[in-house]
């Protein structure tokens, strides 16, 4: 369903002649990039700067009872050797909780390990240097003593009162708990023909991006002032805490953050080696870089997933679902990450479950334990592909227990698509989706009779396909309701200033930021449009806290939805300046006027009457040719922050078909479909590769993906070769199709796109597995589904 | 993650580098492609005092044949197996192998000297060596020594070669009329080492093997060239002679558990490979299914 905007007069804003929106144009960093010309954080030389490794403990936990740094001082280019007891003397601990998840605990963290390791990979000592091969050097020379405790590492017996409590002023090892009862759930399953019941499982896994995290702070004595360059998704955020915990004003913290090797949700949040890293250039009144190399990604980048999560669906024989229940179980590391916390995956399971159905009866509880693993955190994607691979995999086994085709039960239980405005069994308003529409265009795509028809002419000659469904929800444009409301001073607003400088180009200048999704690109289409200036003319600068407004920057697919109405807003003000100004120097009304092709032209018969370029120059250096009492205004800024729905909810459809090997467990991915509306797209290329990346990622969970702890809580495979992220060779072909429902609490009508590929990618691949599984009578629920698990399930070994 | 300090020499001849390893013995690496050497380095998993560069050793290239003899040299690299019409002619089990090692970056560094030496036992090159019956060709302090390939590879990353011999050519017999060969591995990601692999060459006569040389490897510590393969030689294979050749098979294996699979799961599959192997080199479809029973 294409839903014609209400608000005509609204979007003929967006809508207009040489619009760049809903067009694919090449993004404006792209030359940049591809000569070279990027500035990433570790391309950053300074004068004086020093490299920071990090001795990492060896142990899951343990006591430190001794660290001697004396020989690894007397090293070659070695600067200093800080312990976590010194570089307590420049900055606090913290503790990462959010008021309004009620109960969530953690302990203080520091920026280094004082007395104390939690997990194989925590930080316990310093060692700076004039080069990072020198402090590598040098750090095999630190000596460390520890004695082991018990690591805490099975979250099925974190909360056994057996197990040790990891932090004993905490009482026990429940970090949060959540349960939600909404409707009548009992009575559902009591009166249901069938009642399916099974338990998930979700491999740990992280964000592998291609740059790793990376900082250099340089704390400027003489003014007083620390700058720090970081790769992250929220400078302001970043200012914030560095502030805080440095004891400083945010005025002495600038936050520059220009290219960025990939973010997912990764380079969200704050990390200990970074904020030690902050400290160290305070300590050392010199510049310290600190780049994590791909073996501390591994042990330090958050993970994500590891859930267990058991499901529990009724089903009518007539295809009505009935209620759906869940007992959600997570471990999360030793401490709770800062400052969003490591409650909000759990948290957004539960509310994400069953969202796309109409069944008003569930019931969830979902567990939050700690353990002596590295901390998990937001991922992208966060809670989605946990909440649609229980919510689908239980919708297909319900299918298939009372014989229906998995697209006749969606079918008949999917939200219609005129029942909007509602809300979800957990409380999610919903402004306008368009399941049906998007499953309808799906069906087309992939011409699923068809495929069904080939799937049984195979499986005669004992090839065995599957066709996996899964419908989906996804949270976009959060408004302050993530983590304002929780005391986290994370903005949800986001601003833009433009300025006409003085030959006619603009200088945009946004709070959000750029990590390769094309904020630049969609920011200046945006501008380019509304204004009727050329991309070319607009300069997007992002990325510097000294030099954008306020803002959260890129994270929860917000950029597009918030950053770009915030643009549109700021360019209608600056065009309205400029339209006052043309005015007055051609004798005409604003309202004759418009701005076409860099000229003010008329709106009657589009003669083109001024160019920019002379406006501009009259304005700058000519005013005095201006009417008196014209003062032009050629800079506008404008904020926005979604307020009359916490979230906007986007919708989409995926759909997998594979091949099972059943011989050899091995599934060979053949296609794959998603179907997705993200209100208005700015740029069609930018949105179909946001999708199609996000369904990597989630076939990489899926198939390969997995962090292989020891019981002992050792990381077994902290490394490319052992760590399998999706590769080329085994990727589908993906195809995108996209519905358009605008959300009309903005005039641009964006919502976001990040999460909808990664949201549906392994449970669309687990229904097909077990689709093709099917004359085994045997299922699977654990996923990465690698040939071991399939083989076993087959009973082959 | 960057190496420790170690001294670096070129060698200019092969004589040099005898010389220098003669000199350095246990301390020093040989640096060839340099694929697996370095990635060791850099995770400080190995940290030698003294790196000697072959790289530069023009006698250490080139593919020759010679009579029955394909001489390879140690210095040719994957990618020059893979575009070679020698080995393409003479030893196409070898160019297939080639095509599964790593990824196009890797092949075109990376030597089958190297990876010889390296003798990792889920490489598919050392299969080759064995399923070929190449000769490995060191020369050391005390000159040149021949050694079949099935007494070249010694366990884990170990071989016969001793710290001051390099590895300078293998000699493989080139293929014979009614040869066939066959080669297949399963790995979870194009490129990533097998879970289990198989490296077969044969001569078929009439519709019977007169030979089968079965090079599996990743299945144990070192290329296993399998005594099973005897249960198929010169008779008629029906999937009962199929099965007790998988039954053997399974008696000769000793794999190793690690994070792909265990050594159930290897076995399982190395019986797959065995049954995929017969039926494909003797257009045999029902015999696929043999590692079912």
């Amino acid at each position: 369903m294409t839903r014609a905007p209400e608000n005509r007069d609204a979007f003929s804003v967006l809508d207009r002649p040489n619009s760049y929106i809903g067009k694919t144009v090449p993004r404006p960093n792209l030359d940049r990039l591809m000569q070279g010309r990027g500035q990433y954080v570790s391309d950053i030389e300074l004068p004086r700067m020093a490299h920071v490794v990090f001795l990492r403990s060896p142990h899951a936990h343990a006591r430190i009872t001794g660290i001697d740094g004396a020989a690894a001082k007397r090293m070659p280019g070695v600067i200093a050797v800080v312990t976590g007891q010194e570089i307590a003397a420049v900055i606090t601990p913290w503790v990462g909780v959010l008021s309004h998840l009620k109960g969530l605990k953690s302990a203080p963290q520091s920026a280094i390990a004082v007395d104390r390791v939690c997990w194989q990979g925590e930080a316990v000592a310093a060692i700076i240097a004039t080069s990072r091969a020198a402090a590598e050097d040098a750090a095999e020379h630190v000596a460390v003593a520890y004695e082991e405790l018990d690591a805490v590492t099975d979250m099925q017996t974190a909360l056994d009162p057996t197990t040790s409590v990891i932090h004993p002023a905490l009482g026990d090892n429940l970090a949060f708990e959540r349960n939600h009862d909404a409707g009548t759930v009992d009575a559902a399953f009591a009166a249901s023909d069938e009642v399916v019941e099974a338990e998930f499982i979700f491999g740990r896994h992280t964000g592998v991006t291609l740059e790793p995290r990376s900082v250099v702070a340089d704390w400027n004595a003489a003014e007083a002032r620390l700058t720090i360059y970081q790769g992250t998704q929220a400078p302001h955020m970043v200012q914030n805490i560095a502030a805080l915990h440095l004891g400083l004003q945010e005025s002495q913290v600038r936050v520059v953050c220009k290219d960025v090797g990939g973010s997912f949700g990764i380079k969200v949040h704050i990390y200990a080696d970074e904020m030690a890293t902050y400290a160290l250039s305070k300590l050392l009144r010199r510049p310290v870089k600190f780049v994590a190399d791909r073996v501390e990604s591994f042990n330090t980048d958050i993970h994500a997933r590891d859930h267990r999560c058991k499901g529990k669906i009724g089903v009518k024989r007539d295809g009505t679902i009935t209620a759906f229940e869940i007992d959600d179980l997570t471990g999360i590391g030793p401490y709770s990450m800062y400052p969003r916390t490591s409650a909000i995956e759990a948290n957004q399971v539960v509310n994400l479950v069953g969202g796309p159905y109409a069944t008003k009866n569930y019931r969830a509880r979902a567990r939050v334990v700690f353990q002596n693993k590295n901390v998990m955190c937001q991922y992208r994607a966060v809670g989605h592909p946990i909440a649609c691979s229980v919510t689908e995999s239980l919708v297909d086994l319900a299918a298939m227990k009372i014989g229906m085709d998995p697209v006749e039960i969606r079918r008949r239980n999917l939200i219609a698509d005129d029942a909007y405005p509602c809300a979800s069994p957990s409380g999610l308003r919903f402004e306008q989706l368009s399941h049906h529409a998007a499953l309808a265009k799906l069906i087309k795509m992939m011409d699923y009779d068809a495929l069904r028809a080939e799937q049984a002419t195979l499986r005669a000659r004992n090839i065995h396909r599957g066709i996996g469904i899964a419908s989906f929800i996804e949270v976009t444009n959060p408004s302050a309701a993530f983590y304002g409301v929780g005391g986290a001073k994370i903005s949800s607003q986001d601003g833009v200033a433009l300025r006409l400088d003085a030959q006619g180009a603009v200088v945009c200048q946004t709070s959000i930021t750029e990590q390769g999704q094309g904020s630049e690109s969609l920011t200046a289409q945006i501008v380019g449009s509304v204004l009727g200036v050329s991309m070319d003319r607009v300069r997007v600068i992002l990325g510097d806290t000294d030099n954008t407004p306020y803002g959260g920057g890129t994270w929860a697919s917000r950029g597009a939805g918030i950053g770009g109405e915030a643009a549109l807003q700021a360019t209608k003000v600056l065009r309205r300046n400029i339209l006052d100004v043309a005015a007055a120097i051609l004798q005409s009304t604003p309202g004759e006027l418009d701005i076409i092709n860099n000229s003010v032209v008329n709106v009657s018969d589009g003669a083109p009457r001024i160019e920019l370029s002379e406006l501009a120059r009259i304005v700058y250096f000519r005013p005095d040719t201006l009417p008196p009492g014209i003062q032009a205004e050629l800079m506008a800024t404008r904020h926005f922050v979604p307020r009359e729905y916490p979230f906007a909810f986007t919708n989409g459809v995926q759909a997998s078909w594979l091949e099972v090997d059943t011989d050899t467990g091995f599934v060979k991915l053949l296609k794959h479909w998603v179907v997705e509306d993200c209100g208005t797209i700015i740029n069609p290329q930018l949105v179909d590769e946001q999708i199609r990346g996000g369904v990597v990622q989630g076939l990489g969970a899926a198939l390969f993906e997995k962090c292989v702890y020891d019981e002992r809580g050792q990381l077994t495979n902290a490394n490319m070769a052992d760590y399998l992220v999706p590769m080329s060779g085994e990727m589908p072909d993906i195809d995108v199709g996209h519905v358009v429902s605008p959300t009309l609490e903005s005039e641009l009508g964006a919502k976001g796109a990040g999460e909808a590929g990664t949201a549906g990618a392994a449970a669309a691949v687990t229904n097909a597995v077990n689709d093709a599984l099917r004359p085994f009578r045997t299922i699977v629920t654990e996923i990465p589904l690698t040939p071991q698990i399939i083989l076993t399930a087959l009973g082959r070994i | 993650m960057k190496a420790s300090a170690f001294a670096y020499a070129r060698a200019t001849s092969v004589v040099n580098a005898l010389e220098l390893l003669a000199a350095y013995g246990d301390k020093a690496k040989v640096l060839s492609g340099g694929q697996s050497l370095m990635p060791a380095m850099n995770l400080r998993l190995i940290s030698p005092e003294f790196i000697v560069d072959i790289g530069e050793l023009a006698e250490l290239r080139g593919i020759v044949v010679k009579g029955d003899v394909l001489t390879v040299r140690a210095l040719t690299r994957h990618v020059d197996v893979l575009g070679s019409p020698e080995i393409a002619t003479h030893a196409p089990l070898l160019r297939d192998a080639t095509s599964h090692v790593a990824h196009p970056a890797i092949r075109n560094r990376g030597t089958l000297g190297g990876s010889l030496a390296h003798a990792d036992p889920a490489a598919e090159l050392p299969a080759c060596m064995v399923a070929l019956g190449a000769t490995v060709i060191v020369c050391g302090p005390q000159g040149e020594r021949r050694i079949p390939a099935q007494e070249f590879f010694t366990g884990i990353y170990e071989t016969a070669l001793s710290p001051q011999e390099l590895l300078v050519a293998v000699e493989l017999p080139v293929a014979q009329k009614d040869s066939a060969h066959f080669f297949h591995e399963f790995a979870r990601r194009q490129g990533d080492y097998a879970i289990v692999g198989l490296a077969a060459q044969a001569i078929i006569q009439g519709d019977q093997f007169a030979d089968l040389r079965l090079g599996f490897f990743a299945v144990g510590d070192r290329p296993l060239l399998a005594k099973a393969a005897e249960n198929l030689v010169n008779v008629a294979v029906t999937s009962e002679v199929l099965a007790s050749a998988s039954a053997a098979l399974s008696e000769e294996l000793d794999p190793q558990e690690d994070q792909q699979a265990t050594p159930a799961m290897r076995r399982h599959l190395a019986k797959v490979l065995l049954s995929r192997c017969v039926a494909t080199l003797l257009s045999r479809p029902d015999l696929r299914e043999g590692a079912r029973a």
